[in-house]
């Protein structure tokens, strides 16, 4: 494998790149032709060589590199998908490699929904150019003109006679070709689609389930060692003095100090964990400016100039016969809480790091061991096994640099294995937010104001599809720290970060002026959008729902809502039953339906969706972050709630609008976004309770109930 | 304490020489090199450490290694015969019951152990058998399709 590609640098910089084709090892390393552009550029770019992304050996078989990583949303299969449908090849022709530095193409980092919707299309050009490319060799091969040539799993063959074929594998074997294509090969139209637009199962699925895929956690390497670290016991807390004495006495075990890095090392986790327990420190510890009930309003009262993001029309002037509505919606500190932690593996040889980590961005990791520890790029290599799961958690690798440290100065290999108490402290939360909207609708039931200002959850998902002629959006704060009303802790992405919270007040805010005008809550949003995509989504939800109009609260306890995110819109249409004496809630059905163009795999996609409205359960009704100031009081799932087997609907259903006209857009986060206000407008339509804080405990619930 | 113990880990015979009160969980993955047992929490929270231990399912992050003297371990390494996925297993992969993997392990175990208990659970009896294992990707319906369709299939066997 390491002979096929050259260094980087190799292919980069010393290749000329107007040689094009090139034999390497056994494969066919396909160089297509190419403007010369700087190389810094090009390495925070997508590559234009098609062979960064793939090789075709000797045997017809197709390694696919892709900078991006398994987190569990599929993409080790879409992404071959991709590649098989354009080269011309079956799925089971393709191997993935993902997320090593060393091997795949410069990736940013694995987020927002970007896999399929922006390095799709780079990996689709890509295969499709090689294709173009074994068909003129085929023709050469044949004698036959290009365009009487076919091409199917892998085999070219002249069309009506497919006796007269010759496979890529032997169009790859022994041969040094030099050869241009300097056409734009034409992606495969959706009715030409065999390997996209279906549902094979994942490719990872068996491995998963026998044990044998490898997290971070699972790398074993010779004479590796478990380190634990000395944990600050609230964020800010400064050591005063530590005693490492009874720790360094323990048989075998190493304590390691640098800087601030203070570790135990041991070959055995628990010995290590033991040592640990024996470094005796003293804090210095700050003080907390807020808490999980004050930060709302500590955020309102220290950040007040905010970035106008959207206007038109006047949002100052009031007009005659307009009701108006103002409220303000909350949200809290969210976990990832993936189940699991933050781990890393970390080995030098030679004065080059490899790093096996779970991390969302390996060459962004790569990027921040070569800046810490003053490495030449080339002396720095991340391999990134499966995830157990991101959410955005994970874009973030501080146990990668710690790893590396560690074994550096360990002079052995060391594993980082975050404990889940260190992975909620450590965690990059979803700031909380606050959401104020002034609103108003004219007689007719038409939307004449929206003027919408948001805190520190930043403005994804807050544009307005609906038709207010009179609109502002504005961002206090983005999702960042600036000055007093610093958050106490790190912060960072969150599945559709901010997009929950804005669709949350959205679309309650939505639903609270069609319930004033007394229209049904689906017919008042209809009337005020005329986004094509809007309607075609609500009404797919609508009709699969059994949508009965009737304005709210129709005791129903029904509820819609609509957001957009990564270039695609989700409708969730959510049924609830409302305990009113406890406050509890749950949820009986949901239909989400959701429009993200091109389909590459409808069941990736359904999973996707399902996944999205799970896990949305949680914010909804449990996930706040419990803390005082850098005190992160929650530190296990006992006080953390996730959403377990017995909070599923009894119903979940998906519907995958059909626009095939549309590019594939994203599909990782979009049906989580809509969940909160879906949720809320059925407890409102079931009860007239009306919730504007999430999440919607059963406390909160019952307060709501007395209220109404 | 130090002591020798001996018991079955996936029908094989392990002996091991070792501190009794070291946790079941880190053995497996260290000195048996069973990774595919995963840590979650570490505190028997959720379930993604769940091995079978004489048939009932144990959470190996909150047991001790000595307490599987004598015992019959089964592990997610262990369940497929013969290079066959076990239904369970099969179950998990064609219904697609799983994202990220990493809780997969312990569902699997649990729904072994339930099952033993209950060969044929309805949904309800599986949702609340699966209770207390975490999944973050939000695969629980297929979840609980994979392990109905696998008791349907696997007709009251193991």
């Amino acid at each position: 494998m390491t002979a096929i590609f050259p260094s980087k640098d190799g292919v980069r910089a010393g290749v000329d790149r107007r040689s094009f084709c090139k034999l390497l090892g056994g494969g066919i390393l396909v160089l297509v032709t190419s403007k010369p552009s700087d190389l810094f550029a090009q390495r925070r770019s997508y590559p234009e060589d098609l062979n960064a992304y793939l090789r075709i050996d000797e045997n017809g078989h197709v390694t696919v590199f892709s900078g991006k990583i398994e987190m569990g949303q599929g993409v080790i299969t879409s992404q071959a998908q991709m590649a098989a449908e354009e080269l011309g090849v079956s799925l089971d022709a393709i191997t993935m490699v993902l997320g090593d530095t060393d091997q795949c193409p410069w990736d940013a980092g694995t987020w927002g929904s970007l896999t399929t919707r922006v390095f799709g299309p780079a990996l689709r050009a890509a295969a499709a150019e090689a294709r173009t490319v074994m068909i003129k060799l085929a023709a050469g091969k044949l004698g036959v003109a290009r365009n009487q040539l076919t091409v199917e799993n892998g085999v070219v063959f002249v069309a009506g006679d497919p006796a007269r074929k010759v496979t890529y594998g032997a169009l790859a074997k022994g041969k040094a070709i030099t050869r241009l294509v300097d056409e734009k090969a034409i992606l495969r139209s959706v009715k030409e689609f065999k390997v996209m637009g279906k549902s094979p199962k994942r490719l990872d699925g068996v491995d998963k389930v026998s044990g044998r895929a490898q997290y971070a956690g699972d790398i074993r390497r010779p004479g590796m060692l478990h380190a634990r670290i000395l944990r600050p016991p609230v964020h800010g807390a400064k050591a005063k003095s530590v005693d490492i004495s009874r720790a360094k006495a323990l048989t075998g075990v190493t304590v390691v100090e640098e800087g601030d890095l203070i570790a135990a090392l041991h070959s055995d986790p628990e010995t290590a964990e033991r040592a640990l327990g024996l470094i005796r420190a003293e804090w210095d510890t700050p003080e907390a400016a807020f808490d999980t009930e004050s930060v709302h309003e500590y955020f309102q009262k220290v950040a007040k100039e905010g970035d106008v993001r959207f206007s038109r029309g006047d949002v100052a002037a009031r007009r005659d016969g307009e009701k108006l509505f103002e409220a303000t919606y909350r949200t809290p500190y969210k976990a990832h809480a993936p189940i699991e932690p933050h781990t890393a593996v970390a080995e030098w040889n030679d004065g080059k790091v490899t790093v096996w980590a779970g991390t969302q961005s390996p060459f962004g990791l790569r990027d921040q061991l070569v800046r810490e520890l003053g490495l030449d790029e080339s002396r720095a290599r991340v391999i990134t096994p499966f995830l157990g799961g991101g959410f955005g958690g994970k874009g973030v690798a501080r146990q990668g640099i710690e790893a590396a440290r560690l074994s550096k100065l360990a002079g052995r290999p060391v594993m980082v294995a975050w404990t889940r108490g260190e992975e909620f402290f450590y965690d990059t939360f979803d700031p909380a937010g606050v959401v104020k909207i002034i609103s108003a609708i004219d007689a007719g039931g038409k939307m004449t104001l929206w003027d919408y200002r948001v805190w520190a959850s930043g403005d994804r998902a807050a544009e307005l599809f609906y038709d207010a002629p009179h609109a502002s959006i504005t961002t206090v704060m983005s999702r960042g720290t600036p000055g007093a009303a610093a958050h106490p802790f790190g912060v960072g992405a969150w599945r559709a970060p901010g997009a929950g919270t804005n669709v949350f007040a959205r679309e309650s805010q939505i639903d609270i002026m069609a319930a004033a005008a007394k229209i049904d809550p689906l017919e008042f949003r209809l009337r005020n959008t005329s986004d094509e995509r809007v309607v075609n989504t609500l009404k797919a939800a609508a009709n699969a729902f059994g949508w009965k109009s009737a304005a709210g609260p129709s005791g129903q306890g029904r509820g819609i809502a609509i957001g957009y995110d990564s270039g695609t819109y989700a409708a969730i249409a959510a049924s609830v039953t409302v305990d009113r004496k406890t406050g509890e809630v749950h949820v009986d059905r949901l239909v989400c339906s959701q429009d993200m163009g091109i389909v590459v795999n409808p069941d990736g996609a359904r999973m996707q969706m399902e996944g999205c409205m799970m896990m949305g359960l949680g914010y909804v009704f449990s996930e706040e972050l419990q803390f005082r100031g850098g005190d992160v009081i929650d530190r296990n799932f006992d006080s953390y709630d996730l959403p377990r087997f017995s909070w599923m609907p009894r119903k979940i259903e998906t519907i995958l609008v059909s626009n095939d006209e549309l590019a594939p857009q994203g599909g990782g986060e979009p049906a989580i976004v809509p969940m909160g206000a879906a949720i809320a407008n059925a407890i409102y339509d079931a009860t007239g309770a009306r919730l504007f804080r999430l999440p919607m405990t059963r406390e909160r619930v019952l307060a709501a109930l007395k209220e109404a | 304490m130090n002591r020798t113990l001996r018991f079955q880990l996936n029908g094989k015979p392990v002996e091991l020489k070792t501190d009794d009160e070291r946790t079941l969980l880190w053995v497996l993955r260290g000195d048996l090199e069973a990774t595919g047992t995963k840590y979650g929490c570490g505190e028997g929270i959720c379930g993604s450490c769940t091995v079978v231990v004489d048939g009932e399912a144990v959470r190996s992050c909150a047991a001790t290694v000595g307490s599987i003297d004598g015992k019959d371990v089964l592990t997610i390494e262990g369940l497929a015969t013969d290079g066959r996925l076990h239904p369970l297993q099969q179950a998990f992969v064609d219904h697609g019951a799983l994202q990220c993997g990493y809780c997969t392990p312990g569902m699997i175990m649990n729904a072994y152990a339930m099952l033993r208990a209950n060969a044929k659970p309805d949904a309800a009896a599986i949702a609340s058998g699966m209770e207390d294992n975490l999944c973050r990707c939000g695969a629980h319906p297929r979840i609980v399709a994979a392990i109905e369709d696998a008791s349907r299939k696997m007709g009251g066997a193991q």
